[in-house]
């Protein structure tokens, strides 16, 4: 059978400065995973700005070429040569954004990007068809048409706007998810309500997701894979519940320890761990690394000595 | 370092009472007002952290525009006062000439901003940068000033190397620390920090809010700290106010609030935020927060709130003092439990 995304040691390098001070950044090296179909599941990337998370994301929606490694969707490369085929590939895989006041144009009405998705994808012709389409994505995020119909996106809060959203991504059907940091930018009230909807596709309708974020307790929260990368390689990889519970690699322990805990709420717990912050960046520069495989399934990179 | 043995030096630097600030506009005869500070008394006291806590459109932007005396139509204070007692000095920024506050701004009142690309002049040095804004309140010159300048980013782990790079040389968490030494190099009694890490990687985050807390220790100023993040409240601040739609709904000590909410807002916001180690379905709140042209009658939160009665719906419920340091503007404050109890402090974390 084929898997639902296979991404086999993908790489990007950037070029970065003028003719004299040309220099290659490493954005992503080598990473491999795969996600199965018939098993939907919430895979989370997390790591900091500069960790290729971002450039990850762009790469699986075909949005970048790799410099090397391939990307597969069920068994099809992603990156496409016409776009009928491109078209093909979009019906599976949706991008959610981080910020939806800068995903939707303030000057159109929000219902009308769910009409024309929904026009493109479904093939829907009568407006019957295309009401009953935007609506049953609506109602699948806690919204309805009736609501949403002729708003503008200033008329929405931020939590109902990354809703709608979502539900306009949904509206193909799609097995697949790619959400950039899908509440970094929403109001902390209501912000679990898109944590606890992501669980919900996953749980009801059988969406996998690949959550992209900087924040280990949501990752925590919904996640059931993670994997963390640093500088542009994967530290570690597997079961997030495992992983999140006992980090094994030192740049792992350090972003769990710079979480800031309200369980410790007035003992004014602060100062980084500054040991761990020096381990792993002189990790970065060690020569020689693999990933080896633990018993509870984690991938850890291990360096050689030196 | 134990901040609970500071003893009885437990004046208030800042008085704000009754304050009134709305946004006041007259477009082609159709006149608005928008609310967005209305009724907030509170005090900050000598040597503390106050964290305000409140979502985009509650009026916490517009509340410390007003504190930092950046009040510039449409926004006008239209009643009470916010008083600043600077040793015998005491100045009210509602009322206050521009003269006056040109003498305290970075002296005695300063603000660390949000987006250090935007504070810092891009096209300047970070040295010229510190001319600018730090000469004329210290009163110093030449290399008495750039001493002063080194010694201050000394305690911001800066180099003097700092002082000749551009601001794009610098990243993210260096930046902001620059913008925090612009900041505190004159060492204020009282600084507004407005969401000064929200742009920061975690593990770069919680070293620039260490540093933030040792500079005021050893300054002994006092800082309003304004941010929606829940958890850096937790650890940062040592009284924490809640503002829902323009209004101070709750107010106490950190602790307190996070074990004992008093408000029904603030027992959400601290059960809403996810754990490690614990994967319980959190609960989300639903609906938006008011739009303050019309917010709506009776207590601003009532149409989200789960506790809601007739009286909600008519009258304002009055910020009572529930316990000691502790005020809530709940009618039914004493119903409200934590929907997820705080877990004691843990000793030490295994890590096997």
């Amino acid at each position: 059978m084929t898997a639902l995304l296979d991404i086999s040691h993908v790489s990007k390098s950037f070029q970065m400065g003028g003719i004299l001070s040309r220099r290659r950044v490493d954005a992503v090296q080598d990473v491999s995973f795969t996600l199965e179909v018939g098993k939907p599941e919430i895979f989370t990337i997390i790591g900091e700005s500069g960790s290729g998370k971002t450039t990850l994301a762009r790469m699986i929606l075909g949005l970048e070429r790799p410099s090397a490694g391939e990307i597969r969707f069920r068994g099809e490369p992603v990156t496409h040569a016409n776009r009928a085929e491109r078209l093909k590939f979009m019906a599976n895989v949706q991008p959610v954004f981080q910020n939806p006041f800068e995903a939707f144009n303030p000057l159109k009405r929000v219902d009308r990007y769910l009409e024309s998705t929904a026009r493109r994808f479904l093939k829907a012709r009568s407006s019957a068809e295309v009401g009953a389409a935007m609506d049953g994505a609506l109602q699948k995020v806690g919204l309805s048409l009736a609501e949403v119909r002729g708003r503008f996106a200033h008329e929405l809060s931020g939590g109902q706007l990354q809703r709608v959203a979502i539900a306009r991504a949904l509206i193909p059907n799609p097995p697949l998810l790619i959400a950039d940091e899908p509440v970094s930018m929403v109001d902390a009230s209501l912000r679990m309500s898109i944590v606890n909807l992501l669980r919900k596709l996953r749980d009801d309708l059988g969406v996998s997701v690949i959550y992209i974020t900087h924040d280990l307790a949501t990752a925590y929260y919904i996640s059931d894979r993670i994997v963390i990368m640093q500088k542009g390689k994967v530290v570690e990889m597997g079961p997030a519940r495992a992983i999140l519970d006992r980090p094994e690699h030192p740049y792992s322990q350090l972003l769990k320890a710079s979480v800031l805990s309200a369980d410790d709420a007035g003992a004014g717990k602060l100062g980084a761990a500054a040991d761990l912050m020096a381990l792993s960046d002189s990790l970065l520069s060690a020569p020689r690394s693999s990933l080896a495989e633990r018993p509870d399934g984690r991938l850890v990179r291990v360096y050689a000595a030196a | 370092m134990d901040r609970r043995s500071r003893g009885p030096a437990t004046t208030d630097i800042l008085e704000v009472k009754n304050l009134k600030a709305y946004y006041l506009m007259n477009y082609f005869g159709i006149s608005r007002e928008v609310r967005a500070v209305d009724d907030i008394t509170m005090n900050v006291r000598k040597n503390e952290v106050y964290g305000i806590a409140g979502e985009s459109s509650s009026g916490k932007t517009s509340f410390i525009k007003v504190l930092a005396a950046a009040i510039r139509p449409p926004l006008r204070v239209v009643g009470g006062s916010a008083t600043f007692s600077f040793g015998n000095q005491t100045v009210d920024v509602g009322s206050a000439s521009p003269e006056e506050i040109e003498a305290i701004r970075w002296r005695h009142l300063s603000y660390i901003m949000q987006g250090s690309m935007s504070v810092l002049n891009p096209v300047r040095r970070i040295g010229r940068i510190f001319e600018d804004f730090a000469m004329r309140p210290l009163g110093l010159t030449g290399s008495a000033f750039r001493q002063r300048v080194i010694e201050h980013l000394g305690h911001l782990k800066l180099g003097p190397e700092v002082l000749t790079a551009y601001p794009h040389e610098l990243s993210g968490g260096m930046r902001q620390r620059v913008t925090i030494g612009l900041a505190t190099v004159c060492k204020p009694e009282f600084i507004i920090a407005d969401e000064p890490t929200t742009a920061l990687d975690v593990v770069v985050q919680k070293d620039v809010l260490a540093l933030i807390r040792n500079l005021q220790r050893e300054m002994g100023s006092s800082i309003i700290f304004v941010t929606h993040d829940m958890s850096v409240h937790a650890n940062m601040a040592d009284r924490v106010g809640i503002i829902y739609a323009g209004r101070l709904v709750e107010e106490a000590p950190t602790r307190e609030l996070f074990q004992s909410p008093k408000h029904p807002y603030t027992a959400h916001l601290v059960a809403s935020l996810p754990r490690i180690g614990d994967t319980t379905q959190r609960p989300a709140l639903e609906g938006r927060p008011p739009n303050l042209a019309e917010p709506p009658p009776g207590c601003r939160f009532h149409p989200r709130c789960p506790l809601a009665i007739d009286i909600c719906r008519k009258e304002v419920p009055p910020l009572e003092t529930v316990a000691p340091d502790h005020r809530t503007a709940c009618w039914r404050w004493r119903e409200v439990e934590p929907l997820v109890p705080v877990a004691p402090v843990r000793t030490a974390e295994v890590i096997a």
